[in-house]
């Protein structure tokens, strides 16, 4: 099923969660709305669900108009944050809720919902659990309980809310790698709302970036990286070292830095930013005139990266990570003074 | 080896000091004057407590003080659940001196709320001059004593719910939802089984309460013999008259009664909260 949001807006008290938000979600895909908190994603995955009605805007099924349609009869299934498992209810029975409160002239046999309801948790890898409580398992299993509830009404799109936000990193990774697999074998439109980048990168075929109740930028995973549209994506998503300065007649002056920058060709100076990863600078021992020199003043091995930290002439901070193999071969030592040469700067202009 | 050579103890301190406080202070105060009642009543001889205790003025008050405490505690379940969930859920002027009122039947002493009840449901009172023209009399009839019952046990359901509604999260119920359930499915599949265990505990409260309560009961009662004379009342009538075993024998079989229900109660819970339990 396609989701189309249109215009919503929704206001709690003083504080503005959405402002006038619109973007669709073509059937199949896996879309995730990244964020940090209070950004507004978790209220706009709860509006496309009806647990909560937006103050304008509208929400559209395959084209219908849905935003009236109460949660009930939208036949979205919700996976939340806390799972919100019925505790007093064993397993299969919280994976059969959605089956047995069908009405009656709907509602399948005793014997289908059983076969269902072990197919489904033969989906998620839990066919030998049905008759526990949820107090009795983890907190990946229970993930995967809500999963499994939230599939058996056969729903028509998928919503996440911080799927794995409460897990500890290792079950994280599993379950990530797990929920990809699944999406290719049922291809059900799932939208999920995560503050990790990481995670909607390596998880998602589209990536929405959200900031204080609006869209930032609606892309691939390769464009969010590699073209951030602001520099709040610049930021949110990586790490970045941060040049502040000024372009004028095709220029950028960013402190030591000195670039072409032919977007402002006009000789009026206006304030600039220019932005780089830390995997995007290049060290050396021989000036060339196109970048800066700093000290090392902190080197960390983290596996297959090691990640420097070095202060500029002016004290700034400045973050480096290089891989171990050229890391090795250079091999600078702490207060020793380095030449920077970043390969790549995205300079934005302020507004 | 040092750590088989040392006793293992618990990971809180204490254990020891506190369990032999406990059980001190529950001897003191609940343990020896609860013996005293099989005691003093054994010294009547077997023929003499059975005549006691099976006189058909005893049996009669046994069976107005059940069924009337019983009446009460389940009047009180039901509309202690309601106004629970609205104190709980909804924001309306007043709440909080609702919720502060709750309390009174607690602090008002009992003969004072005996006395109020009385006036108001007497044929020329309030309320009871309509219920009257209707053809229902209340003062000194069981329904006034389940009426007085009622009024004392109020608070029991009320305040053992209230933090469990508070606790209870709204997301179960959006879950439930999105999951197709509509809202009385919600409330009988979701809602009121995460509810039973306090819910039960509220009753079994109202429910113990009532069967000892005396001060508020005899006005509204009338105490007339087998038909409105509760077992409290029969247990004072005869210490006033110095039948101080008579008193014990007809106290222990209410005690015996009321230990076997709250028994039977907390083990219902005891099931239904083991499959609930973290």
């Amino acid at each position: 099923m396609s989701i189309e949001v249109r215009n919503l807006t929704k206001t709690f008290g003083s504080f503005t969660a959405l402002r006038d938000v619109s973007f669709t979600v073509t059937s199949g895909e896996l879309v995730a709305l990244l964020g940090p908190s209070g950004s507004g994603k978790t209220t706009l995955l709860r509006t496309i669900a009806g647990l909560e009605a937006p103050d304008a805007g509208s929400v559209l099924f395959d084209g219908d108009d849905a935003t009236e349609r109460s949660p009930k009869d939208r036949r979205v299934g919700f996976v939340f944050q806390h799972y919100a498992l019925f505790r007093h209810m064993t397993v299969f029975e919280n994976v059969a809720f959605g089956l047995r409160v069908r009405p009656r002239a709907e509602r399948p046999s005793d014997g289908e919902i059983r076969r269902k309801v072990d197919e489904l948790l033969a989906l998620v890898q839990l066919e030998y659990l049905g008759d526990r409580y949820p107090a009795q398992l983890s907190g990946g299993q229970r993930q995967r309980v809500a999963l499994a509830r939230a599939l058996a009404v056969e729903p028509r799109a998928l919503l996440l809310d911080e799927p794995f936000g409460a897990l500890d990193a290792k079950v994280r990774q599993e379950l990530r790698r797990w929920l990809r697999r699944l999406h290719g074998q049922i291809h059900l439109t799932s939208v999920f709302v995560t503050h990790d980048q990481e995670e909607a990168l390596e998880l998602a075929n589209r990536v929405v970036v959200m900031n204080d109740g609006t869209i930032e930028q609606d892309g691939t995973p390769e464009e969010v990286v590699e073209h951030p549209a602001t520099p709040f994506v610049m930021n949110f998503v990586g790490n970045v070292n941060m040049f502040h300065g000024r372009v004028q007649a095709g220029k950028a002056l960013l402190g030591p830095l000195a670039l072409q920058y032919p977007a402002h060709e006009s000789a009026e100076a206006r304030s600039a930013s220019g932005y780089t990863r830390p995997h995007e600078i290049e060290i050396t021992r021989s000036e060339d005139g196109s970048g800066l020199w700093a000290t090392v003043s902190d080197v960390r091995r983290t596996g297959a990266i090691v990640k420097m930290e070095l202060s500029d002439e002016r004290g700034g901070l400045i973050q480096v990570e290089l891989g171990r193999d050229q890391f090795d071969r250079l091999h600078p030592s702490t207060g020793e003074r380095v030449y920077l040469k970043p390969k790549r700067v995205r300079v934005f202009m302020h507004e | 080896m040092l750590t088989a050579s040392r006793k293992r103890s618990g990971v809180l301190p204490g254990f020891g000091l506190t369990l032999g406080f406990t059980l001190l202070y529950l001897s003191l105060l609940v343990l020896i004057p609860l013996a005293g009642l099989p005691i003093r009543s054994t010294s009547m001889g077997w023929e003499a407590f059975w005549q006691t205790v099976s006189d058909p003025r005893v049996t009669s008050s046994y069976r107005l003080t059940m069924t009337t405490s019983f009446l009460a505690a389940c009047i009180n379940g039901l509309f202690g659940l309601i106004v629970a969930w609205v104190l709980v859920r909804y924001r309306f002027p007043g709440r909080r001196f609702v919720d502060a009122a709750i309390d009174l039947p607690f602090a008002l002493p009992t003969a004072v709320a005996g006395i109020t009840l009385t006036t108001l449901y007497a044929p020329n009172g309030w309320l009871g001059r309509p219920l009257a023209k209707l053809g229902i009399p209340v003062v000194f009839t069981p329904s006034g004593i389940t009426i007085a019952l009622i009024f004392i046990g109020s608070p029991f359901v009320i305040r053992t719910l209230q933090p469990v509604i508070q606790d209870l999260d709204v997301e179960l119920e959006e879950a439930a939802t999105s999951l197709g359930a509509g809202r009385w499915q919600v409330i009988r599949r979701v809602i009121l089984p995460y509810l039973f265990p306090a819910w039960l505990t509220g009753v079994a409260l109202a429910f113990a309460r009532a069967i000892g309560e005396y001060g508020s009961v005899v006005f509204i009662a009338g105490n007339m013999p087998m038909r409105t004379e509760i077992t409290p009342l029969l247990i004072v009538t005869k210490l006033e008259q110095y039948d101080y075993a008579g008193a014990t024998a007809v106290a222990l079989v209410l005690l015996v009664m009321s230990f076997a229900l709250l028994l039977m109660i907390n083990l219902l819970q005891g099931w239904t909260e083991r499959r609930i339990a973290h």
